[in-house]
């Protein structure tokens, strides 16, 4: 257990308890987002972590040592901390910003100055930007810097208090995946709050949603959609946000054609055309007889080796790009569109053909996030299933 | 205009110099005291008001009265008539220096404070050199104040300009009162020209070119 809170509550002098009771144990390489409305205690216990508040009752422990005996100013030079408005320093340049905390840790200025270097490279900015001062940055330029200020001294633990909440949608989306990947490829832990409940189901691992200082539910994003705790929690999802997040849920063994036209590997050319033509498609999946996933042909390539080729198996295309059924859309959609197939094969675990995904079903299912509400709601919670039926329909 | 300088010239420059010794030491204690002291208020939240106020309490008293009020502790001569323009300086360095230090903008002591920067840390690197710029105009400000009133303190004997403009008054002669006055102007032109560009030395670069 890299980070253990027990028991933390946070009291002010006549005022009342703005924390009580909160109980949280992460992981290394989670993503936790806290989330909650103002007032909810979220930023108080982001803030206790680094002591930049300390707890009224409880204890935090990161890895297994009581962070109200370390010294606070070296336990904050081991925790990355961003912040909603940048907070870079002025009147420091790029180089100077970053490599902030390696210098307070004395680290010499030749492994500074490659630090510098590697972590402007992590966020693919161009390294004469070290010479520049933040003013000179975009707001989401600033905001990368102020990313990797908090890794670049190997910070096992980051906490973010809405860092993306002043950008707009389009920056804060490609920080959001910058984060993202960072977590994933550096192994990272990130303590995350933020009132924006797209971003938490998009970035967290597990969701903790406060309300007056109180856990409410703390889960997985996909538990947290398809079982909201209470009214609290559906309410701070939002009608429009479960709809919308709906293919994240969707798997798409839910929404792929279930009869892909396939062929065998020892099948004539002949044979082949024969079928497209009575199936109207223009390319076929190759599997053996045991329906195991082998090749794919199409029209074109057919035409093209007609004279020189005889069977299915020569000309067959073995690179196949493949989704498993079990994946979700919200992963798979993306990869989908961006490689601009007309469609994909759907495999399970031993690579077996199971379905197919036409680009007409990823239509339907943002054509549903956009305008399906009424559609959607008869069928909510239990997504998916109409969905795929509809999508035979339409072929 | 050179019979003056001729009868007078020796005279006006050993004036000057102890014009601009009252002021610059007066001035020099003024910042070495303040400056100091509106870090420290800023670290204790509690007393800064109460302090501040009393400076200005202090400013308020009318310049002859003050330096009058010298005379029973310090005699008469250079020494009180420093000691009051020290305490006129004060004020605007002192305000300047806490105010300052208390617009850093917060994000940015949080940022610091958060990053595991000590309290003594983010005061020199961070607070300091934001509110530079701010301090400095402070400095500058009292120059111009301690200058001006350097010229009353040849009122308790203490030389400077001033001998030239209360002896002209004295004696009814107007060539005395400008021959005091203009250099007294000029030197608190040319002083405030000069901590300007100090001012912009000490402003920290926020841009590479």
């Amino acid at each position: 257990m890299l980070l253990k809170m027990e028991h933390l509550s946070k009291v002010y002098p006549g005022k009342k308890e703005v924390l009580s009771d909160f109980n949280l144990d992460v992981n290394k390489g989670e993503f936790i987002c806290l989330i909650g409305t103002s007032g909810s205690g979220k930023t108080t216990v982001m803030r206790m972590i680094n002591r930049m508040l300390n707890q009224t009752e409880g204890s935090i422990l990161i890895n297994d040592e009581d962070i109200s005996k370390m010294d606070p100013v070296k336990l904050r030079r081991k925790i990355g901390y961003v912040i909603q408005n940048v907070g870079l320093m002025p009147h420091m340049t790029i180089r100077e910003n970053i490599t902030l905390v390696p210098k307070l840790l004395k680290w010499s200025e030749d492994k500074r100055n490659e630090r510098a270097k590697e972590m402007l490279k992590l966020v693919e900015m161009p390294e004469e930007m070290l010479d520049r001062y933040p003013s000179e940055l975009s707001g989401g330029q600033q905001q990368r810097i102020g990313v990797v200020r908090a890794l670049a001294a190997d910070q096992d633990i980051i906490l973010m208090d809405e860092p993306f909440g002043a950008l707009d949608p389009i920056t804060r989306d490609s920080l959001q995946t910058l984060v993202k990947d960072l977590q994933v490829r550096l192994n990272k832990t990130f303590i995350f709050v933020t009132h924006d409940m797209d971003e938490a189901l998009r970035l967290a691992t597990r969701i903790v949603i406060m309300s007056h200082g109180k856990q409410v539910q703390t889960d997985s994003p996909d538990n947290i959609l398809r079982h909201p705790a209470n009214e609290f929690v559906k309410e701070l999802i939002g009608k429009d946000r479960l709809i919308q997040a709906r293919p994240s849920i969707t798997t798409v063994g839910q929404i792929m054609l279930k009869d892909p036209v396939a062929i065998t590997p020892g099948k004539s050319l002949i044979q082949a055309i024969q079928l497209m033509h009575d199936r109207r498609v223009d390319s076929l999946l190759v599997t053996d007889d045991a329906g195991i996933l082998k090749g794919r042909i199409d029209v074109e390539s057919v035409d093209y080796s007609f004279n020189t080729a005889t069977s299915v198996g020569d000309i067959m295309d073995t690179d196949v790009f493949t989704v498993d059924s079990d994946s979700l859309i919200r992963d798979t959609v993306g990869r989908i569109l961006k490689r601009g197939f007309k469609n994909i094969p759907v495999v399970d675990d031993n690579h077996k053909l199971v379905g197919i995904v036409t680009r007409a079903a990823l239509v339907d299912i943002v054509y549903d996030a956009l305008y399906g509400e009424a559609h959607a709601e008869q069928n909510h919670p239990s997504t998916g299933t109409s969905d795929s039926k509809k999508v035979g329909d339409d072929e | 205009m050179m019979a003056f300088f001729q009868q007078y010239g020796g005279q006006l420059l050993l004036k000057i110099w102890q014009h601009i010794y009252i002021s610059g030491i007066s001035l020099a204690l003024g910042a070495i005291v303040a400056v100091p002291l509106g870090i420290l208020l800023t670290r204790l939240k509690k007393g800064a008001g109460i302090i501040i106020g009393f400076a200005s309490v202090l400013q308020t008293v009318p310049a002859m009265a003050l330096l009058a009020l010298m005379i029973p502790v310090f005699g008469i001569g250079i020494k009180p008539a420093i000691v009051a323009l020290f305490i006129y300086s004060l004020l605007p360095i002192l305000r300047n220096t806490y105010l300052g230090m208390m617009n850093v903008n917060d994000t940015i002591k949080d940022a610091a404070k958060g990053m595991g920067m000590t309290n003594f840390q983010s005061m020199m690197k961070v607070e300091l050199p934001m509110a530079a710029p701010v301090i400095m105009s402070g400095i500058r400000l009292s120059a111009t104040y301690v200058i001006a009133w350097a010229a009353l303190a040849s009122y308790i004997g203490a030389g400077g300009l001033g001998d030239f403009i209360f002896n002209g008054l004295n004696l009814y002669q107007s060539d005395l009162i400008f021959g005091g006055s203009i250099p007294v102007i000029m030197l608190a032109l040319i002083t405030d020209y000069l901590l300007g560009r100090v001012e912009a030395l000490v402003t920290p670069r926020t841009e590479s070119e």
